[in-house]
């Protein structure tokens, strides 16, 4: 190739690249649509609306808030109930939902025969929605049909009325709810534990316990770690059970924030309030996100 | 320390026999290699000593216990993986002291042997670090450290050399060797690798398709190997082999292959006759073939391989078998294609019977 012919090759690749470039974001440009109009309109409109009250009379225009609204919302007993409400069912789901999640998967990781029957059966839930997992659980809790009138028991008030036992039993729900998904992920876990290390580990004289204590579960702990934060994300976007099991009673028991926000938007036409919870959740979940990243990379450091 | 062994043990995999009838002792303080090649059932044999695998029959015993039913914990015996399987979560001190915590030894005394073993193998300054943050040698050693540190019944190794590079291997080799000798080791040591069987070993067992071909010294293996496949398995560049027949009478025997004949020495005559077989595979080492003028086998060289104090000539007789010569590094090379006369050290051929495959002789 002379130097000439070798330049103007460099051009048309130039050229052409350029055009690839032009190509590149043209077929961007449809999902660009989509977000725009679906993800970054409404997200920034949200911070709009945060400063803006709502009047008590429909017709009303908007009045400018400032920061004044957010304060009020952020400091009302409302959302530091629903706050607490939130937290509870995080702590009371997400623990109790890997550790089944991981008894499980140690006991259909035993290699017996027939296992695989088991490891379906664990995994099925994930395949339930939570309109499904709703209605069983409450049809079983519910007082007039179902598993306890069937056994003569009759709790007064019902289960998904007391103020004690409602948000317990929608917890149970969730967990049931993601059991599989929990399931799965520490199967993949324990088996990613590398087979060498459990077997040194019982040369080195660790029995059943020690191994799993000191070696399995240390080994699995990004998996577990990851799970937790995961599963802290979808506690706090629950909707679905509490809209159908409780609604957010009684006594505002099981009113968490997902529930506060649509009811704050829908029954209370409220839209500011509603922003500024949606931005306290929006808050909530970045922070579990980012947490989880600095994680990933230090573990990546780990690996190596 | 103590003696491990193994009787009569078989093991199955479904339809493969990984280990075949194996009878198998290292004495106490012994340093007993288990050689053969991939897939001979080598690891599956030291396994099945750890625990790690159960055996379809026969007896394990260590010292004078029967373990053949106990869990791998209860064993006293501790194992060096190829791998080196270190616990990636725990610094290396954590790792060297993870059997003593397994055993609940009282946490005075685990620093005092912690700090012991870091010291034999020299890696008390790496005592803070993770697994991964040390070289591949580096790991070795702390693997080493944790299987001392325990003062098992008996040491089993893996092909513990087999991820270090060449030098290093033949450094850790004399390591642990030495190793061996200052704790008065029974090691039952895993490998492929002949050159390291033959300088650690105090015995090499030879293990093919789960059978054992030979236990002994690894010059007795060398000079006098049970049958062929440990013939050609040991030595490098392995013993030319030459198919034929045996003539002449007791007083003169003759190994006649197409276009070779070879006399052979007395000795070796008298203990061929009263076996008379048929068809014989002679074997000579290429270090016992030399280039000799006044030699009776005629040949042509075909290729030379010269590693600066040998050289290796690939040399084709007449009947268009190729075999290997050894010729030491100050003898005036032959040429490319020259025709060469070779004669054979008449007192190192080795003779094996074409069926069995089986030694011959003395
Ligand atoms: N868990 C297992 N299931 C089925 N077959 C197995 C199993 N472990 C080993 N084998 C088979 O048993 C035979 C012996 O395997 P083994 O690992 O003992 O060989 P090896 O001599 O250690 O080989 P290498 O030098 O490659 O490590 C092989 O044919 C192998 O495929
Ligand atoms: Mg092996």
């Amino acid at each position: 190739m002379t130097a000439d012919e070798e330049t103007g090759a460099r051009v048309t690749n130039r050229r052409s690249r350029r055009r690839e470039v032009r190509l590149a974001y043209l077929l961007l440009v449809p999902a660009l649509i989509i977000f725009a109009v679906f993800v970054f309109f409404p997200f920034i409109k949200n911070f709009q609306l945060a400063f803006y009250s709502t009047p008590p009379f429909p017709g009303l225009p908007n009045r400018y808030a400032g920061f004044s609204q957010i304060t009020s919302v952020l400091g009302s007993s409302d959302f530091r109930n629903s706050l607490t409400v939130t937290v509870f069912f995080a702590v009371l789901t997400v623990p109790a939902g890997i550790f089944l999640g991981l008894l499980l998967a140690v006991l259909a990781n035993q290699k017996l025969r027939g296992m695989a029957i088991y490891r379906t059966i664990f995994s099925s839930t994930i395949a339930t929605s939570v309109a499904v997992a709703s209605v069983v659980f409450g049809t079983l809790m519910s007082p007039q049909v179902g598993l306890l009138p069937w056994l003569g028991i009759n709790p007064n008030p019902a289960i998904l009325n007391n103020p004690t036992l409602a948000l317990p039993a929608v917890a149970i729900t969730t967990i049931w709810q993601n059991l599989g998904l929990s399931f799965i992920l520490m199967s993949a876990g324990l088996q990613s534990v590398p087979e060498d290390i459990l077997e040194a580990a019982k040369v080195d004289g660790a029995g059943t316990w020690t191994c799993f204590w000191r070696v399995t579960v240390p080994s699995l702990s990004p998996t577990i770690f990851f799970a937790a934060v995961v599963g802290s994300i979808f506690a706090f976007q629950t909707f679905g059970q509490i809209d159908l099991l409780t609604q957010g009673g009684p006594e505002n028991k099981t009113n968490v924030l997902t529930y506060f926000i649509v009811t704050q938007l829908h029954v209370h036409q409220n839209p500011g309030y509603a922003a500024v919870l949606s931005i306290a959740l929006f808050l909530i979940t970045l922070v579990l996100t980012l947490l989880q990243l600095r994680f990933l990379e230090r573990r990546v450091h780990y690996a190596r | 320390m103590s003696r491990v062994a193994l009787e009569h043990i078989t093991k199955r995999f479904d339809d493969v026999v990984a280990v075949d009838d194996l009878t198998l002792e290292a004495h106490d303080e012994e340093l007993l290699v288990l050689l053969g090649p991939s897939g001979c059932g080598k690891s599956t044999a030291l396994r099945i000593i750890a625990g790690l695998e159960a055996p379809s029959e026969g007896t394990v015993r260590i010292g004078d216990r029967d373990v053949t039913d106990a869990e791998a914990k209860d064993r006293d015996v501790a194992m060096v993986f190829q791998s080196y399987a270190l616990y990636p979560h725990m610094t290396v001190a954590r790792n060297v002291e993870f059997p003593l915590r397994a055993r609940r030894v009282p946490p005075a005394e685990r620093d005092e042997r912690v700090a012991e073993a870091a010291r034999a193998l020299d890696i008390t300054e790496l005592l803070g670090r993770k697994p991964a943050q040390l070289s591949g040698g580096q790991r070795q050693r702390v693997a080493l450290a944790r299987a001392i540190v325990r003062r098992p019944q008996a040491f089993l190794m893996d092909e513990p050399l087999s991820n270090l590079d060449a030098k290093l291997r033949v450094q850790t080799r004399a390591e642990l060797v030495d190793l061996q000798r200052r704790f008065q080791a029974t090691v039952v040591y895993v490998t492929h690798d002949q050159v390291e069987a033959m300088t650690m070993g105090h015995r090499i067992a030879i293990l093919d398709r789960g059978v054992l071909q030979q236990v002994d010294a690894p010059q007795a293996v060398y000079e006098r190997p049970a049958n062929l496949f440990v013939a050609r398995f040991i030595g490098t560049p392995p013993m030319n082999t030459i198919e034929g027949r045996l003539t002449g009478g007791a007083d003169h025997l003759v190994f006649e292959a197409s276009g070779v004949t070879v006399a052979l020495p007395a000795g070796l005559a008298s203990a061929t006759m009263s076996a008379s077989p048929d068809r014989v595979v002679l074997g000579v080492r290429p270090e016992d073939l030399r280039l000799d003028p006044a030699g009776s086998l005629t040949a042509k060289i075909i290729l030379i391989e010269s590693l600066g104090h040998e050289r290796h000539l690939v040399v084709r007789l007449d009947d268009g078998q190729t075999v290997i010569v050894r010729q030491p590094g100050d003898q005036t090379p032959p040429r490319d294609g020259e025709a060469v006369t070779l004669s054979a050290n008449p007192d190192s051929l080795h003779l094996f019977d074409a069926d069995t495959e089986q030694r011959i002789s003395s």
